[in-house]
């Protein structure tokens, strides 16, 4: 006699409104005539809107369905919060964006929204396979999207190339989740930890396991040795998927590590802190040295992004509450500071053209002033200067870090980010102290300007309010703990 | 209505938002009655508090409103608080009364200007940081109201920028302060290091435990708390700034010396004052600085002939007696004294600024007389204020300043008395050859300007009346009774009835009498005809330079301070910048800037190549974690 666990469909409620929403946006394409997609843009922020208002009711509780593969906590709640406000804010900037680049085509709101379905999946995973799932469901939709400005050829590129990459690193996370579940007999999170802590496993065949599930998770967020598609993707892909992924699949990928090492392979910390406190030196340094030397403005982001996942290594090292809660507090003023920053390389184009240079950038202070003082918000941010988000941010990571007694990272840390101010500080410079070259740019009035603007204010919103006021937010975090057994 | 204070800081921080974001729309007149409004706003508000006050509870004097939790960082935890009690609320009244007076003013004074709208905007700025000082709940948030009332005066000095001497003394009055705010700074840490917290209730009520009555460490915490009061209240020997301080517009000086700004270190002593009761010592610091800055600023005062530096020299010397007051326990002689004078300096500048718009600039007194004739109401109402604060009876000053004398005395000081008394000669004196030679006698003024003098257009002339009426008037609340003034008995939750208050007939008589005798000899001097002033100048010749270049004290400060500070920061500037510091920095770039290079060629973009360095990458991390 097969028993059916019980199912709780209000731990994956909010899973359920997002996958609807992209099943109903992929019909709806169907039927809408061309000049009417914008709905489709509508649509999605409502089923994003009603999953984000679905999740607050459900924030506080602690339970698990489908046998212990879904987890519903307040850590996985706060990540999803962040996936949705990702999701709203690159579906605003979307729409002037496909519109100015004649890239109007259904699917890409579909595709966004499985993506995050995917990222919801990883965030609320009580199961290596779960896990894998989601990871797949996430990378997917992200290969169409990479190349979505077909025939571009660098879109095309950036597609393959991810494809071709993705795939490979998939091998290596399957291949470690197969030898964890050797070494201990689960594919369970919480069932892996109570194996650890009795002992009774096989340590090489565990460690091994762990070693290529940090390779197959290194590569989603870019950690250093296994970042070098990032830039390359990054600077092919449509802006506004670009925006996505540098927020959205950042955020997810660091769910399932925080989670994976924080709660399923604790008990073995001694093993694994080395090798993340090396790792987040390591992706620190070269993502920070290798920007100085970028001219494209999303090539420069693409390895600012990558220093950044150094920074949040820092807090995974730190671990403990502190180190959960800054990460989980770092990954939404990232996601605020890098979308606002793409939102403004997109807002700052003219019709398909973008200024992808930082030279194109000279002057824009005075063409645009808004635009330019917006960007040097982020800019500030993204280097950590006070008022902004950024550096709290980075405040409450490198505190964290000591009182773990890592003070030696948190000082690696702090140089590092000394050393950001430099590219940073060029756009800054760029914007406001250089004539601008060639004709002027003027400010389109395309489709979805509104849209892109109110995409722009919630970045500005977030990234100040969050510098300023960071109390309520933090503490919203500080109770976005890890379900541990 | 208590729970609405935060609309007072608001209200003009509003009026400068609407005004930097929609101002241009608005046209010149709406900016200003914008401006106006929000600070006449501010200050309904404030006499709100001011009545509902009165309904609170039996035994209840104030309240705190707490906005939001600003910094939480462990032990370390800050909100944006409001205090509400007698003493945050007469300072707020103050503040927003006399400030709504000048910016109606304004609106008349900067009506040629340019840049009216960014006046205006500095100037709702001001008013909020000093009401956000005023009304603070703990030393954080009166240290940013403190900064950002320093950061306004550097701006509204300096604001006709254009003008090297506004510049330089913008410049000159940020930088003198700041050195006071250091002092300020280091006080409000040791606070922290002592009490572990910022907030006032939980530091008032601890410091009779833990600090020791005379101790160093409560001696030390005033004393640097009071080095920021000489810097932003203009003391000796930070008081520099403020006669360069009329650079900027008029209505700004009228702003600075009345109402906020200067008065700050005075209501900030006299909101620590129960730290400054365990530090007797400190006490008698800031009684002797404020003697002391209040007789030598008057005696500087009696030569010059710039209309708006007399007056400058007058604001230090009355802040001296201010000082004089809070020192020996006197703080609602103090408070009191702050608002009568708020009244009559506010109603001093403005009227100089009356008669410097009527003629086209000029400031120079040798260069006008006679002027009542022609602007009546600028000159009677400049009278007034004269009487009020030569101690005339039964005008404001007579009480404020009265009341601090006999506390003095009675506070066992006779020495500090009687300079303080001589003071007050000097003071009726100085501001009666003033009026003399700018309102009465013949006309000095030049030949082209004469046809042109006229009186001020009704915006302007309405604020001066508005201050005359509380000139006169404002005293009553300090008259004497049988359970101490008015303005005692409102205080004293706060400060505590004090001692020295009590009206004593023989002093009042005696101040009165050499008030008088002040005006007398003025009007000896520079409307009778009886004595030559310049013959009376010419037998003290030596006494008479030194005073009239000011004690040679800005060239001391010159030689002793700026030019060994010039030399070093030219030997930074020119030798060890560039080739220390810039050396370093380039090296540093250069070396990362090559770094970045060598890493770009890993970047090759070949997919082949990343799958290896993929791979390679892996084969480190199994052998790590499999070797180890």
């Amino acid at each position: 006699m097969i028993t059916i666990p019980p199912v709780h469909l209000a731990v994956v409620a909010p899973l359920l409104v997002v996958g609807v929403t992209a099943l109903v946006v992929m019909l709806c394409d169907l039927v809408l005539p061309a000049n009417e997609r914008t709905w489709l843009a509508y649509l999605s922020l409502f089923g994003l809107i009603g999953a984000m208002l679905i999740g607050t009711q459900l924030w506080g509780r602690q339970t698990s369905t489908f046998s212990g593969m879904f987890l519903l906590d307040n850590f996985g709640l706060a990540l999803t919060f962040i996936f949705l406000t990702v999701a709203v804010i690159t579906v605003l900037l979307s729409v002037a964006y496909t519109s100015d680049r004649g890239l109007v085509r259904g699917e890409f709101y579909a595709l966004i929204l499985f993506a995050v379905m995917g990222m919801m999946i990883m965030a609320t995973a009580g199961d290596l396979i779960v896990v894998f799932l989601g990871i797949e469901l996430l990378s997917l939709p992200l290969y169409v999207l990479s190349g979505f400005a077909r025939p571009a050829r660098d879109s095309i590129e950036a597609a393959l190339k991810y494809f071709l990459l993705g795939a490979f690193a998939s091998g290596f996370l399957l291949y470690g989740i197969v030898l964890i579940f050797g070494a201990t007999g689960s594919t369970n999170l919480l069932q892996i930890a109570s194996v650890l802590t009795k002992g009774a496993h096989n340590s090489v065949m565990l460690y091994a396991g762990i070693a290529l599930l940090l390779v197959g998770l290194g590569f989603k967020v870019s950690v250093v040795p296994f970042h070098q598609w990032t830039p390359d993707v990054y600077e092919g892909a449509p802006t506004a998927v670009t925006a996505f992924m540098v927020a959205g699949t950042k955020a997810a990928g660091f769910a399932v590590l925080l989670r994976i090492l924080l709660v399923a392979v604790l008990p073995v910390r001694d093993v694994w802190l080395p090798a993340i406190a090396i790792l987040a030196v390591v992706t620190m340094t070269v993502g920070n040295v290798t920007a100085i030397a970028q001219q494209n403005i999303k090539r420069m982001l693409a390895y600012s992004s990558i220093a950044h996942a150094g920074y949040i290594l820092v807090a995974v090292a730190a671990g403990g509450a502190a180190g959960t809660s800054s990460a989980i507090f770092y990954l939404l003023i990232y996601a605020f500071m890098n979308l606002g920053a793409f939102a403004v390389v997109i807002a700052a184009s003219r019709g398909g053209e973008e200024r992808l240079a930082i030279r194109d950038y000279a002057g824009l202070a005075r063409q645009r002033p808004v635009l330019a003082a917006i960007m040097a918000i982020f800019m500030l941010s993204l280097a950590g200067f006070p008022p902004t988000a950024g550096f709290v941010g980075k405040l409450t990571i490198f505190q964290a870090a000591v009182q773990n007694g890592l003070t030696w990272l948190a000082v690696i840390a702090v140089l590092n980010s000394v050393v950001s101010v430099f590219y940073y500080a060029r756009v800054i410079v760029f914007m406001y102290m250089r004539e601008p070259e060639g004709e002027p740019w003027p400010a389109v009035a395309g489709d979805g300007r509104r849209m892109l603007a109110l995409a722009l204010g919630i970045c500005v919103a977030g990234v100040l309010l969050l510098g300023i006021l960071p109390t309520p937010a933090y503490q919203a975090a500080q109770t976005a703990l890890l379900n541990i057994l | 209505m208590i729970h609405l204070a935060w609309l007072v800081p608001a209200l003009p921080l509003l009026g400068m938002i609407l005004n930097i974001f929609v101002g241009r729309r608005l046209g010149r007149k709406g900016v200003g009655l914008l401006a106006s409004a929000a600070v006449g706003s501010a200050f309904l508000v404030s006499l709100g508090l001011f009545i509902s006050l009165g309904g609170l509870p039996h035994g209840v004097h104030q309240a705190e409103q707490t906005l939001f939790t600003w910094i939480a960082a462990g032990s370390f935890h800050v909100t944006v608080s409001l205090l509400i009690d007698p003493l945050s609320v007469l300072m707020s009244l103050v503040v927003s009364g006399v400030g709504f007076l000048i910016h109606v003013y304004s609106i008349g004074y900067m009506e040629h200007d340019k840049d009216y709208r960014r006046f205006f905007v500095y100037l709702n700025l001001f008013v909020a940081a000093m009401l956000i000082l005023v009304l603070a709940n703990n030393f954080l948030l009166l240290y940013v109201g403190w900064e950002l009332v320093g950061l306004c005066s550097y701006l509204l000095i300096g604001f006709w920028y254009e003008k090297k001497s506004a510049a330089d003394a913008g410049k000159k009055a940020f930088l003198t302060t700041r050195i006071g705010d250091v002092g300020f700074a280091l006080g409000i840490l040791l606070i922290f290091v002592t009490f572990g917290t910022l907030d006032y209730s939980a530091v008032f009520s601890q410091a009779p435990k833990l600090l020791q009555v005379g101790g160093t460490t409560a001696t030390m915490i005033t004393l640097l708390l009071f080095v920021g009061a000489i810097g932003k209240s203009a003391q000796i020997p930070l008081y520099v700034w403020l006669p360069d301080a009329m650079e900027g517009p008029t209505p700004v000086s009228a702003l600075i010396h009345a109402a906020t700004m200067v008065t700050a270190g005075v209501f900030m002593v006299t909101r620590t004052h129960v730290l400054f009761e365990l530090a007797p010592f400190s006490q008698s610091v800031v009684a002797i600085i404020g003697t002391l800055t209040a007789f030598y600023a008057a005696t500087i005062a009696l030569t010059q002939m710039d209309i708006k530096r007399v007056l400058a020299y007058s604001t230090i010397s009355q802040l001296g007696y201010m000082f004089l007051a809070v020192g020996v326990a006197a703080y609602s002689a103090g408070i009191f004294h702050l608002m009568t004078h708020a009244f009559f300096k506010a109603l001093l500048f403005m009227g100089a600024g009356s008669v410097m718009h009527a003629l086209d600039g000029e400031t120079d007194m040798r260069r006008m007389g006679g002027l009542i004739r022609k602007m009546p109401l600028t000159g009677w109402t400049f009278v007034v204020a004269w009487l009020a604060i030569s101690g005339v009876p039964p005008f404001s000053g007579f009480f404020s300043k009265d009341e601090i004398l006999a506390a003095a005395y009675h506070a066992g000081h006779p020495i500090l008395w009687l300079i303080g008394l001589i003071t007050a000669g000097l003071t009726s004196f100085y501001i009666g050859r003033q009026v003399f030679l700018t309102f009465f006698g013949r006309s000095r003024v030049a030949p082209d300007l004469e046809p042109h003098v006229h009186e001020s257009p009704s915006v302007m002339t309405w604020p001066l009346l508005a201050l005359a009426l509380l000139a006169a008037v404002a005293g009553f609340v300090g008259l004497p009774s049988a359970n101490g003034s008015l303005i005692q008995s409102f205080l004293s939750p706060v400060v505590g009835g004090e001692g020295g208050g009590s009206f004593d007939l023989l002093l009042a008589l005696l101040s009165t009498g050499v008030g008088l005798t002040g005006i007398f000899v003025a009007w000896l001097m520079y409307s009778a005809g009886v004595v030559s002033p310049t013959r009376m100048a010419a037998r003290v010749r030596p006494l008479y330079n030194l005073l009239w270049n000011k004690y040679y004290v800005d060239e001391l400060y010159g030689f002793l301070f700026i030019r060994p500070f010039r030399r070093t920061a030219a030997f930074l500037a020119e030798i060890f910048d560039p080739w220390v510091i810039d050396g370093a920095v380039n090296a540093v770039a250069l070396v990362t800037d090559g770094a970045s290079r060598v890493i770009r060629v890993w970047e090759s973009g070949y997919v082949r190549n990343y799958a290896l360095s993929l791979l390679a990458g892996a084969v480190i991390m199994l052998a790590y974690f499999v070797l180890r």
